[in-house]
């Protein structure tokens, strides 16, 4: 009984030491790296979904501007926005619009309040395996999935036959404070209404494409950036009997594609210096080559905000 | 001088323990009090945290999904570990038993999170193929990852244990005349009791606290599991999962302390109990 307790005891001193050993190197890289450069650091979080398209805009910009350096990490649209309002990020990256409560937050913590972006769009699609027959689905029927009381869990009630067998439908959704989840839930479940308990959060918009592709009786949503070719994304209508559309640029700029969202980004109060430089890089023609390249849909011609 | 600083050393185990828990409490405190209604806390199935039509904090689902996962982890770790330890310690020749010792120490080594990724991407398909169920990640999935966590620490303290017998036990049964099977199931196996009820309970409560890897390979789904078929979700990774997004100080993120003092008392209770028992056993 005294045994194992002493020895755990040397394995804990033992991987302290480690973790400071560690820690001080750290520490002397981490301040041997900022002695060497005086480039000007851009910190940006937030939104999951725009995590890919927001590292392709720090990768072409620091290509242009060598002097900046954009540094990228996701974890969320209410991250980025708890960040902002924490005043620890210069911009925060949201799928959604900021809430009253956030700017009220914002305001009060800092005394400014967010400056809303446009940068482009997203839109949502909704993915199912490759080896589901199925083509086009209506958000009634999504709603009847998803939904909270909805009554459809078999394939065969929407009048699929899984060719390998298996008639349940496995749900695949995203943990309760992710943007797309919100999203997900005010377009396609109606306001108020809740998800169906029982479906499998994921902790990433990849993570869900991942899970579809490998699992062939699975329905996931995630933006049409995630798309890869072993997966297949639906086309979505509103009702049964209306036409249903692919997720693509031209249709979610022209308004027909019904789940597709505006992608913000935003600054604590009127942004200036490099931060202002780079949101007007990312509003111009090159910026938005970018929105494109990343299975993203750009701002319209002439809509760039000033 | 040296023996201030060990005595300092122990006292600040105690401090930092009291510390947490005060910590965690306080920070789920005004809500506990003031808002929670604790019999839906712990009676409904429904975790609707951020609902906007009507809020729900029921965690019995989540309750349910740590228990399921942790007793399946221990149904299968326990047998393995203890006969491991067994073997390591009294059946194995000298080098045999360093190679294995080194062996699953690196077990023990292996990072939850490489864990999760074997259940997410080795485990999912197999379960699939196997079983013919639609997806692969349930509580057997996270019962057999988090069973390879937990069988190395039952195997290392349960084979110190063992160890920690005197030799002159075994040589006096020996003396008598019994096998070698007898020795270890009337003689070493109840000298060393409480270590070994030690190593199963320190099993259990990596089982019972393990986050990262129970998050990818249990499914994530709220749901109270009739059978090990059934996707899960552990309380350990509702935490993980929502307190990064909850906005700070609100009810949400308030529950999700709550939750932490929840997990806080069931490995007090777990201890408690184990140091009840094994003094309980002594005292005999």
């Amino acid at each position: 009984m005294k045994m194992p307790i002493v020895r755990s005891d040397l394995n804990c001193m033992r991987s302290l030491v480690t973790v400071l050993a560690a820690a001080v190197v750290l520490a002397v890289c981490g301040c041997s790296r900022s002695k060497e450069s005086s480039k000007t650091v851009i910190q940006n979080t937030g939104s999951d979904t725009m995590v890919n398209i927001a590292q392709a805009w720090a990768e072409e910009y620091a290509r242009i501007e060598p002097a900046v350096s954009v540094e990228v990490s996701g974890g969320g649209s209410g991250t980025g926005i708890a960040a902002l309002i924490n005043n620890t990020v210069d911009i925060a990256n949201c799928s959604r619009r900021v809430e009253p409560l956030e700017i009220a937050a914002a305001k009060k913590n800092t005394g400014k309040e967010p400056r809303e972006f446009l940068v482009g769009f997203d839109a949502l699609a909704v993915y199912v395996n490759k080896k589901n027959p199925l083509e086009e689905i209506t958000i009634e029927q999504l709603a009847g999935i998803y939904g909270e009381g909805g009554k459809i869990t078999k394939w065969s009630q929407i009048g699929v036959k899984q060719p390998e067998g298996g008639d349940e439908i496995i749900r695949i959704s995203r943990q309760s404070n992710s943007g797309t989840y919100a999203y997900f839930r005010e377009t396609i479940l109606g306001k108020g209404r809740d998800f169906k308990l029982g479906s499998r959060d994921m902790h990433g918009s990849k993570d869900v494409v991942e899970l579809v592709t490998k699992t062939p009786t699975a329905i996931g949503y995630s933006g049409m950036g995630y798309a890869t070719p072993n997966v297949k994304m639906l086309r979505v209508s509103k009702k049964g009997g209306q036409p249903a559309w692919a997720p693509n640029v031209e249709n979610t700029l022209n308004h027909t594609y019904p789940i597709s969202r505006p992608l913000f980004m935003y600054t604590l109060g009127e942004p200036s210096g490099a931060v202002k430089k780079y949101l007007e890089w990312v509003n111009s023609d090159a910026g938005q080559q970018i929105v494109v390249r990343s299975g993203y849909v750009p701002l319209p011609k002439g809509a760039a905000q000033p | 001088m040296i023996e201030l600083v060990i005595r300092l050393c122990g006292i600040s185990a105690i401090l930092f323990v009291f510390g947490i828990f005060f910590f965690v409490f306080r920070e789920g405190a005004g809500f506990l009090f003031g808002g929670l209604n604790l019999r839906e806390f712990l009676t409904s199935p429904e975790w609707y945290p951020t609902s906007e039509r009507h809020v729900r904090y029921g965690v019995l689902a989540l309750i349910a999904g740590t228990a399921s996962v942790t007793v399946l982890a221990m149904l299968l770790a326990v047998p393995f570990g203890i006969g491991a330890a067994i073997f390591v310690s009294e059946f194995c020749g000298n080098r045999l038993r360093e190679t294995l010792k080194i062996t699953i120490e690196l077990l023990a080594a292996i990072p939850s999170v490489v864990w999760g990724f074997i259940g997410l991407t080795v485990m999912n398909p197999i379960i699939m193929e196997v079983f013919h169920v639609p997806i692969g990640l349930n509580v057997l999935n996270g019962g057999i990852i988090l069973a390879l966590m937990s069988v190395p620490i039952i195997v290392s303290i349960g084979e110190d244990a063992l160890k920690a017998v005197p030799d002159s036990y075994r040589e006096a049964a020996l003396a008598l005349g019994v096998t070698r099977w007898q020795l270890v199931y009337r003689v070493l196996l109840p000298a060393a009791k409480n270590g070994l009820l030690a190593a199963v309970l320190l099993g259990v409560g990596r089982a019972v606290g393990e986050t990262m890897a129970v998050l990818m390979a249990t499914g994530h789904s709220v749901n109270i599991p009739t059978s090990v078929m059934d996707s899960v979700r552990t309380l350990t990774a509702t935490i993980a999962a929502e307190l990064g997004e909850a906005p700070a100080h609100s009810p949400h993120y308030q529950v999700l302390f709550i939750i932490g003092v929840l997990l806080f008392t069931i490995t007090f209770v777990i201890n408690l109990t184990a140091d009840l028992i094994v003094r309980g056993v002594r005292g005999r």
